[in-house]
C-alpha cells in the first residue's frame, strides 16, 4: 500500500525552480533518504509534504488521501526538525504534549502518550525539565518524542542529526533505525551524510538541481550508480574517474588499454568518449592483482593512514588514483606496487550525457 | 639578577598606567557635565526663597525645606486654577495606560504577522509602515486635528490616546518585526504541525519567549508618551492637558513673583517617571535594543 504520494510536484520562488515535475511513491513502513549537496532541494520536498510550503504544481497524497490543499497539523505527520525546534518556555512534558492539547484530546489519553513515548525514548526522568537543561541528544530525543505522540503514519525528519557531535551521531542514528524497525512506520529522512543515508535507508533518491537523479535500495545505488554525479557523491574516499575511450572491449585512456571483460552494460555494448569509474576500495594491490582482469604498475606518491585502512595516492595513465588498502599495509611513498581490478565492479558513463552505460 | 620575573600566570597590569588615568578621567569629567544641572535642581528644590536670592547655586541648602514639593505637587497656580501639578500627573497616567498598552498590543501583533506570516504585498506594506517613521510630526497636525474632529474625538483623552498609537505605530512594529524574525523558523514550523494557528503560536510560543522586547517597548512608549508635549497641548482641552504641559504653564507664568525652587522642584517631579523607568530597568533595556538590532 501507498503511504506517501508525490505527484508532478514543482515549486518555483519566483523565476527560480527548486522542484522540477517530481514523483515519487513511497509503500507503506518504508525508510526513505532524501540525499544530496546542500540546494538541492531535499528540504523543500519534505517542507512540500509537511504542507510547510505551498506547492506551486502537483498533487501530495498522504494514505491515499489527497492533502495537497491539508494543514500540516492535518496531514498525519510528525517532523523533527535540525535544530530540535523544541518550545524554550515548555518543560519536555509540555513540548509533548501542546500539539495534542491544539487537537482537544482528552487529559488522560495525553498522558498515556506522552507517558509512553518517555518510555520509548527514554527521556522519563527529563520530563519536568525546560530544553535548555537538556544536553543535545536529549533534546533531539524529545523532538523525535513530539512526532511520536502524535500517533501519526509517516514521520519527516529535517537532518535531525547534523547538529550533534559525531559520536553522540552515530548512536542516535542506531536509535533512529531500531525505532523504524519496532513502530514501522513510514519515515522520509533528510540529510546530507551519505553514512547515513546508506545505513538507515530502504531506499535512497539522491537529488541535485531539484530532480531525483536516482531512487534505489543503497545496494543498488553504491553497485550501480546511474549517472556519474550518483557515483561521485556516493563512497568515501570518492570513486576515481578516468576518461577515455570505448574501443571494442577496452577503455583506452592516456595510453593505456583496460579491458572491460565482465563488464554488464545497461544494453548493447556501444563504444566512443565515456568515463570509467571505478571505487578506491574495489582496486585491489599486491598478488591478489595479477589474476584480475586489469592490472597496471604504479608508483605511490602520497600515503594517509586511517588506522581501520589505508588510502594510498597514486597516478594511473596521468590521472590521480586513490587505492584503499588494509589498515596493516606498509606502504611508503616512492613504493612501485601491481594493482589490479575486475571491470565487473566498476562503470562506465557516457562522456556527453554522463549516464550509466 | 635575583630580581629577574618569569613571566607566568595573568599579566600584571598597573592600576595607574595612562591608560587608566585617560579612561577614568574623561568618564569623571563627563559623568560630572551631565550630574550637575541636576544637582543644582535638586539643591534649589530644598531651598527657601530667602537662600535663593543670595545667588550662590552650587551651595548646598542651609537649612532644608520640601515647601517648594508640596507647593509644586498641590498648590502651584496656572491661571485660576491652583491645584498644582496634581492634576496633570493624573491627566498625564490616564492618557499613558491606554496608549502604551494599546500601541504595543497593535506593534507586537503587526511584527509577529510581517515576520512570520508573509502575505503579498507585506513587504511593501512593511516599507510603507517605515516610511512613516521619518516624516515629521509637525506636517501631521493640522489633518489630524480634522480626522479626529470628524470623528468626534478633538479635545478628548481618547483622541490622543488615538493619536500616540498611531504614531507610536511604526517604530515599535520595525522593534517586533526584527525580533521576531531572530526566533527560528523551524520552532514556528514545528508549531504549525503541531496544529497552532495564527493567535495560537502569538500567544503560546512566541509572547512568552518575548519578555525582553516587550520590555523595551514599554520603556520606549512611556518614556516617550509621558515626556510627548506637542500632542498634549494641540489634541486636548485645558482639563486635560498632561503634566508636561501643566509644567510649562506654571514654570512661565509671568504674574508674581519667580519662584525658582517651586519650578525645580515641579520639573523633577515630572522627570520622575521616566527616570524611574530608566533606573529599574537598564540592563533590560539594552538587551533588548540589541537583541532588536541584530537581525534586519
Amino acid at each position: 500500500m501507498t503511504s506517501v504520494l508525490v505527484k508532478d510536484l514543482t515549486l518555483k520562488f519566483g523565476a527560480l525552480t527548486v522542484l522540477d515535475n517530481l514523483n515519487i511513491d513511497i509503500p507503506e513502513g518504508e525508510f526513505l533518504v532524501l540525499l544530496g549537496a546542500s540546494g538541492c532541494g531535499k528540504s523543500t520536498l519534505l517542507n512540500c509534504i509537511a504542507g510547510l510550503l505551498d506547492v506551486t504544481d502537483g498533487e501530495i497524497h498522504i494514505n491515499d488521501r489527497n492533502v495537497t490543499w491539508e494543514e500540516p497539523s492535518g496531514r498525519g505527520i510528525g517532523m523533527v526538525f535540525q535544530s530540535y525546534a523544541l518550545y524554550p518556555q515548555m518543560t519536555v512534558e509540555g513540548n509533548l504534549s501542546f500539539g495534542l492539547k491544539n487537537a482537544r484530546m482528552p487529559k488522560d489519553e495525553i498522558q498515556k502518550r506522552v507517558a509512553r513515548a518517555a518510555e520509548i525514548l527514554q527521556i522519563e526522568p527529563l520530563l519536568q525539565r525546560k530544553p535548555a537543561a537538556l544536553s543535545g541528544g536529549q533534546r533531539q530525543r524529545v523532538a523525535i518524542g513530539r512526532a511520536l505522540v502524535r500517533d501519526v503514519d509517516v514521520f519527516l525528519f529535517d537532518e535531525p542529526l547534523s547538529n550533534l557531535d559525531a559520536k553522540l551521531r552515530a548512536d542516535l542514528r542506531v536509535e533512529i533505525k531500531r525505532l523504524h524497525h519496532s513502530l514501522k512506520n513510514t519515515m522520509i529522512y533528510v540529510t546530507h551524510d551519505q553514512v547515513e543515508a546508506m545505513t538507515l535507508a530502504d531506499r535512497i533518491a539522491i537529488m541535485k538541481g531539484g530532480i531525483i537523479q536516482q531512487l534505489d535500495t543503497p545496494t543498488e545505488i553504491y553497485n550501480r550508480p546511474k549517472n556519474k554525479y550518483v557515483a561521485g557523491f556516493i563512497g568515501s574516499p570518492e570513486i576515481n574517474f578516468f576518461e577515455g575511450v570505448i574501443e571494442g572491449d577496452a577503455f583506452v585512456t592516456g595510453g593505456e588499454r583496460l579491458s572491460l571483460e565482465g563488464y554488464a552494460f545497461q544494453g548493447t555494448a556501444t563504444s566512443g568518449p565515456a568515463w570509467l569509474g571505478i571505487r578506491p576500495e574495489h582496486i585491489v594491490s599486491g598478488e591478489a592483482a595479477a589474476s584480475l582482469p586489469v592490472t597496471a604498475e604504479v608508483t605511490i606518491d602520497l600515503v594517509e593512514p586511517m588506522g581501520s585502512d589505508t588510502l594510498a595516492w597514486a597516478s594511473l595513465a596521468g590521472m590521480p588514483v586513490r587505492i584503499r588498502m588494509d589498515g596493516q599495509a606498509a606502504v611508503l611513498p616512492g613504493d612501485r606496487i601491481t594493482i589490479g581490478f575486475d571491470p565487473a565492479r566498476a562503470s562506465l558513463f557516457d562522456k556527453q550525457t554522463e549516464e550509466r552505460l | 639578577m635575583a630580581d629577574v620575573v618569569t613571566p607566568r600566570g595573568p599579566k600584571p597590569r598597573p592600576r595607574f598606567s595612562r591608560t587608566n588615568i585617560m579612561l577614568y578621567g574623561t568618564l569623571i569629567v563627563v559623568a560630572a557635565y551631565y550630574a550637575l544641572p541636576l544637582y543644582v535642581m535638586i539643591v534649589t528644590s530644598l531651598k527657601g526663597m530667602p537662600e535663593i536670592r543670595i545667588g550662590n547655586i552650587f551651595a548646598p541648602p542651609v537649612e532644608v525645606t520640601y515647601e517648594p514639593w508640596v507647593k509644586a505637587w498641590a498648590e502651584a497656580c496656572t491661571g485660576i486654577n491652583c491645584e498644582g501639578l496634581s492634576r496633570g500627573f493624573w491627566n498625564s497616567v490616564q492618557i499613558l495606560i491606554p496608549s502604551v498598552i494599546l500601541s504595543i498590543a497593535i506593534a507586537s501583533v503587526n511584527g509577529y504577522a510581517l515576520a512570520n506570516w508573509k502575505f503579498k504585498g507585506s513587504e511593501v506594506f512593511f516599507t510603507i509602515l517605515i516610511v512613516g517613521a521619518f516624516i515629521p510630526y509637525q506636517v501631521m497636525i493640522y489633518p489630524i486635528v480634522i480626522i479626529l474632529r470628524e470623528m468626534g474625538l478633538y479635545g478628548n483623552i481618547w483622541g490622543l490616546v488615538l493619536v500616540h498609537t498611531v504614531f507610536g505605530m511604526p517604530i515599535l512594529t520595525l522593534l517586533f518585526r526584527n525580533y521576531f524574525t531572530s526566533v527560528p523558523e523551524e520552532l514556528f514550523k514545528a508549531a504549525r504541525v503541531d496544529g497552532a494557528g495564527f493567535w495560537g503560536i502569538y500567544f503560546r510560543i512566541m509572547l512568552p519567549m518575548s519578555l525582553p522586547i516587550f520590555v523595551v517597548a514599554i520603556i520606549l512608549q512611556v518614556t516617550g508618551i509621558w515626556n510627548d508635549f506637542l500632542f498634549g497641548v494641540i489634541y486636548t482641552k485645558p482639563a486635560d492637558y498632561p503634566m508636561t504641559v501643566q509644567l510649562n504653564n506654571i514654570v512661565n507664568s509671568v504674574q508674581g513673583v519667580k519662584e525658582y525652587n517651586v519650578n525645580m522642584a515641579a520639573t523633577l517631579l515630572t522627570g520622575l517617571v521616566p527616570l524611574i523607568i530608566y533606573f529599574a530597568s537598564g540592563k533590560l533595556f539594552v538587551r533588548g535594543i540589541a537583541a532588536g538590532a541584530v537581525k534586519g
